[in-house]
């Protein structure tokens, strides 16, 4: 039962928690303020850029004229988004087996999947390197968007499965006295009755895929480089340019920072494959 | 709901992402170990000869490998420090009730959102910058000598930074599982006699024991990793003061163009990875059935 | 047409046995009843006649065709679940479409069966709601509706009562009778309730342990059960059974005697005892007594208008005619 508490000491839980809330988030806030700065004033004193300058969307455009900020946002884009739903055509089905038809050994697949998840992606660096070097998925956004997946989709099938089995296995059974055939079961009846799952699933892959720093760093130059390479090209000595380099990273971080705000129950989830809930 | 036909069918419909990961995982785990018994360097193409344990024998005596091992555990000992204990702080203050709940959970959580690339320059431009960093601005503002944060607490200013990206996660796990805790027990206590130090010594750390386990050993995983913020701020520098396993291996092999000793730290970093996978592994399957 | 046939069926999970190899013929238009106590394997041979569990030996056919390795969809029988099973996502009308749907009947074939059902079970007001906002009483309409737009060669009822509260219950289970009087189809109905296996059944199966213990009528089940266990099954409250010297008067390991064959007095009788609970329900009086030798307690139902109480002496008599006789191995001694 909810007990009644006292107003001021909502108050004061509520000053103590906006504060720190307020430090976690201030980075994020600052790069947002100076963005919206010339360079000159971004380099001043903080209370001088707070109090005694103008604003301008200048260095928004400056972002795109100098590096093209859209190409690499596109790349990003169909990076996670494709290598996230190609991983949930494949995952689905898996989830789906592993769920209603436990057999002795779902839980060794299980965990073996997850096991792929802990391989360092450095131990496999060089092979993938130069596989892809020779076949040309170097600086490819199709090369990209198939190791995501892969690295993704143990996450994918795990919280798929999570999600799956918390649905009756009777309905699915009625589905099938009802004549449906395997495909039709998983089309008309799992995944509409899964949808939630589905999209907290999507959601999360989408996030850990756009920020993906090892191999988008590592697999890119020019061509398909997405928003976490288009950033890191800022790292020096451009990164001097304070406002542009805040433009750029606010135009980099805000699409996921919204998405995630909406999954983040689901995230909890995911990331600890549903052993906290 | 087990006919062999459905069974059949489970095959079927798992086989493809089983093969797809079992051949993500098997070649290039062949192809490192394989490697990293030659001599092969991309810009000396050569007969790239087997070699043994040769690559093994110079990584591991490098003075570097060294360097780099301990300041792989110093960075993941120092983050896990940093957001377990500031994970629980943080979810037990959250969980009181408050004004703006959503909006201040929302704030703590943001930075979890951020990619590590955008992370690491924000803080080594803005913050961390002895002439124009917030933080180098504000102490010539009081008057001392402002800090050269990379130059003198490189690996500091590193956990320091991956610290921020991660307590977010801490902190929604742990609130989570905070949250899950049945309040009658809470109250229970309290009828009892328990203090608000034996409530949570007794009641609300026990509970949170398998999420507090959760965070140690999925972060682990990550931090092992760590990478785009090394290579935005300090590039392993300065010297290896600053460089992981992960970094010395993509030094190795991508700067240096090095693939028979690169692989080589591969390997060893994969078997560093399983010894923590082996401990998530046991403790996820136990939780599996619950 | 819809006669089930059960040749030697057996099922195993693994090295255990759950269903040893058994026959059984249901036959076009009965209403058959599968009743046990849970874990009986009622339920699983239920699902083995619906082809969602494989046989692992034995033969099932269905109007004289062989169906053991057809698959549930192709074996044209209808099933309505313990938990109703409804699509949540869908609308009722979409959830009795469903079937239809999937067998490719067109259109207005399609309406024309969702509204003689919907009207059929006073649905007619409810099919554009989703299950999540219908009662359980509505939602087992539904699963039925489901069913019967099928036009399935048998029904089958996996305990679809037991999720209904004990008023509903009584409902449903004359609607399910009435249902069956017009369709006259044939219906597998399993639950672990003995109540609902006589009131609605032509025939009662009753299993124990994997194996049928008894086949036959209700009232065949009640006057002459083959064995202890159907005899302590089937009726309520269960009847006593009274072992030792007593029995050995009837020459029999164990004589029992149902409640209410028992005559009560307060002055007289065959044996006396001592009410331990008295249970007055208005209609009948329920007393549970002590000291009748090789059975303790008894329970005895008499009148309505019994005066006694917990302590009071009572007489207790049982009818002769109704005393059923075991041996030692519990069978039933004509």
């Amino acid at each position: 039962m909810a007990r009644s508490v006292s107003t001021r000491s909502k108050v004061l839980n509520t000053a103590v928690a906006g504060t720190l809330g307020f430090l976690m988030v201030f980075p994020i806030l600052w790069i947002l303020i100076l963005s919206l700065k010339t360079e000159e004033d971004a380099i001043r004193a903080p209370l001088e850029v707070l109090f005694n300058s103008g604003w301008t969307f200048d260095s928004y455009g400056a972002v795109q004229a100098r590096s093209d900020y859209f190409k690499h946002f596109f790349n990003s884009v169909i990076i996670s988004v494709g290598s996230t739903f190609l991983g949930l055509m494949i995952a689905i089905p898996a989830a789906w087996a592993m769920a209603f038809v436990p057999g002795k050994r779902t839980k060794d697949v299980l965990m073996w999947m997850l096991s792929t998840k802990m391989l360092p992606p450095v131990g496999v660096l060089v092979p993938i390197y130069l596989i892809f070097r020779d076949t040309g998925l170097l600086d490819s956004r199709l090369g990209l968007t198939l190791v995501l997946m892969l690295i993704n989709m143990p996450i994918i099938i795990w919280m798929l499965y999570t999600y799956f089995r918390e649905i009756p296995g009777e309905i699915l059974e009625a589905a099938r006295m009802d004549g449906a055939s395997l495909r039709s079961e998983i089309l008309y009846v799992l995944t509409p009755m899964a949808v939630p799952g589905i999209a907290s699933t999507v959601l999360l892959n989408i996030i850990l895929a756009w920020n993906e720093a090892f191999w988008t760093l590592n697999l890119t130059a020019a061509k398909a480089a997405p928003l976490t390479a288009f950033i890191a090209s800022y790292s020096s000595p451009e990164g001097l340019f304070y406002a542009k380099l805040s433009a750029a990273s606010i135009m980099a971080i805000a699409p996921i920072l919204i998405l995630g705000w909406f999954s983040q129950k689901q995230l909890v989830r995911g990331l600890t494959f549903g052993a906290v809930k | 709901m087990a006919t062999k036909a459905s069974k059949a069918a489970a095959r079927l419909m798992i086989s493809p992402a089983v093969l797809l990961l079992l051949g993500w995982m098997i070649a290039p785990l062949a192809l490192t170990l394989y490697f990293s018994f030659l001599r092969y360097n991309l810009i000396m193409p050569g007969d790239n000869l087997f070699v043994g344990w040769e690559n093994y024998y110079w990584f591991l005596t490098d003075p570097s490998f060294k360097a780099a091992m301990i300041n792989t555990l110093v960075l993941v000992g120092g983050v896990l420090c940093v957001t377990v204990l500031g994970g629980i702080g943080f979810a037990l203050l959250l969980e009181k009730p408050m004004f703006g709940q959503g909006i201040i959970r929302i704030m703590v959580i943001a930075p979890f959102f951020v990619m590590p690339t955008v992370s690491a320059l924000i803080w080594k431009n803005m913050f961390m910058n002895p002439v124009n960093g917030i933080f180098g601005q504000i102490a010539s503002g009081l008057g001392f000598a402002p800090i050269d944060f990379f130059g003198q607490f490189p690996l500091l200013s590193i956990i320091f930074i991956v610290s921020w990206q991660w307590l977010p996660f801490a902190t929604l796990i742990l609130l989570t599982a905070l949250q899950s805790l049945d309040q009658e027990q809470l109250e229970a206590a309290e009828m009892d006699g328990a203090s608000w130090l034996n409530r949570f010594r007794f009641i609300m750390l026990p509970h949170l024991a398998r999420a507090i386990t959760v965070v140690i050993l999925i972060q682990t995983i990550f931090l092992l990793s760590t990478f785009a913020e090394i290579l935005v701020t300090t590039n392993g520098g300065p010297g290896t003061a600053t460089t992981n396993l992960t970094y010395l291996v993509y030094v190795s092999s991508l700067l240096q163009f090095d693939v028979g000793m690169g692989s080589a730290g591969g390997v060893i970093a994969i078997i560093l990875a399983n010894i923590v996978a082996i401990f998530l592994m046991r403790m996820i399957g136990k939780n599996l059935d619950a | 047409m819809g006669r089930i046939q059960l040749k030697q069926v057996k099922k195993s999970f693994g090295e255990c046995t759950v269903i040893p190899p058994l026959d059984l013929a249901i036959e076009d238009g009965e209403f058959t009843v599968f009743v046990g106590p849970s874990g009986c394997g009622k339920s699983t041979l239920l699902r083995l006649i619906a082809g969602l569990e494989d046989t692992t030996s034995g033969m099932i056919e269905i109007d004289g065709t062989n169906a053991t390795l057809l698959p549930p969809a192709k074996r044209g029988l209808a099933m309505v679940f313990q938990s109703y099973a409804l699509y949540p996502h869908m609308s009722v009308r979409k959830n009795i479409a469903f079937p239809m749907k999937m067998a490719g009947v067109n259109e207005a074939e399609q309406t024309k069966r969702i509204y003689a059902a919907a009207k059929a079970l006073n649905l007619t007001d409810y099919l554009d709601r989703k299950p999540g906002q219908l009662s359980g009483g509505q939602r087992q309409r539904v699963a039925i509706g489901r069913a019967i737009v099928r036009e399935p060669t048998a029904f089958l009822f996996d305990e679809p009562l037991s999720n209904l509260d004990a008023a509903l219950r009584v409902g449903m289970r004359l609607e399910i009778s009435e249902l069956h009087k017009r369709l006259k189809t044939t219906m597998i109905y399993v639950t672990h309730d003995q109540v609902e296996a006589m009131t609605m059944a032509d025939k009662i199966v009753v299993l124990q342990a994997g194996g049928i213990e008894q086949v036959g009528s209700p009232l065949e089940l009640y006057k002459t059960p083959r064995n202890r266990f159907v005899a302590g099954f089937i009726g309520s409250p269960k009847m006593n059974f009274i072992e030792g010297a007593e029995a050995a008067q009837h020459n029999a390991f164990a004589i029992g005697i149902r409640p209410e064959h028992i005559d009560v007095s307060i002055t007289h009788g065959q044996w006396q005892a001592t009410v331990g609970v008295a249970e007055h329900l208005g209609s009948d009086t329920f007393l549970h007594v002590h000291g009748v030798p090789g059975c303790d307690p008894m329970t005895v139902r008499g009148g309505g208008d019994i005066a006694v109480n917990h302590g009071d002496t009572v007489w207790l008599t049982p009818d002769p005619q109704h005393i059923h006789k075991f041996d030692a191995e519990g069978l039933r001694i004509k």
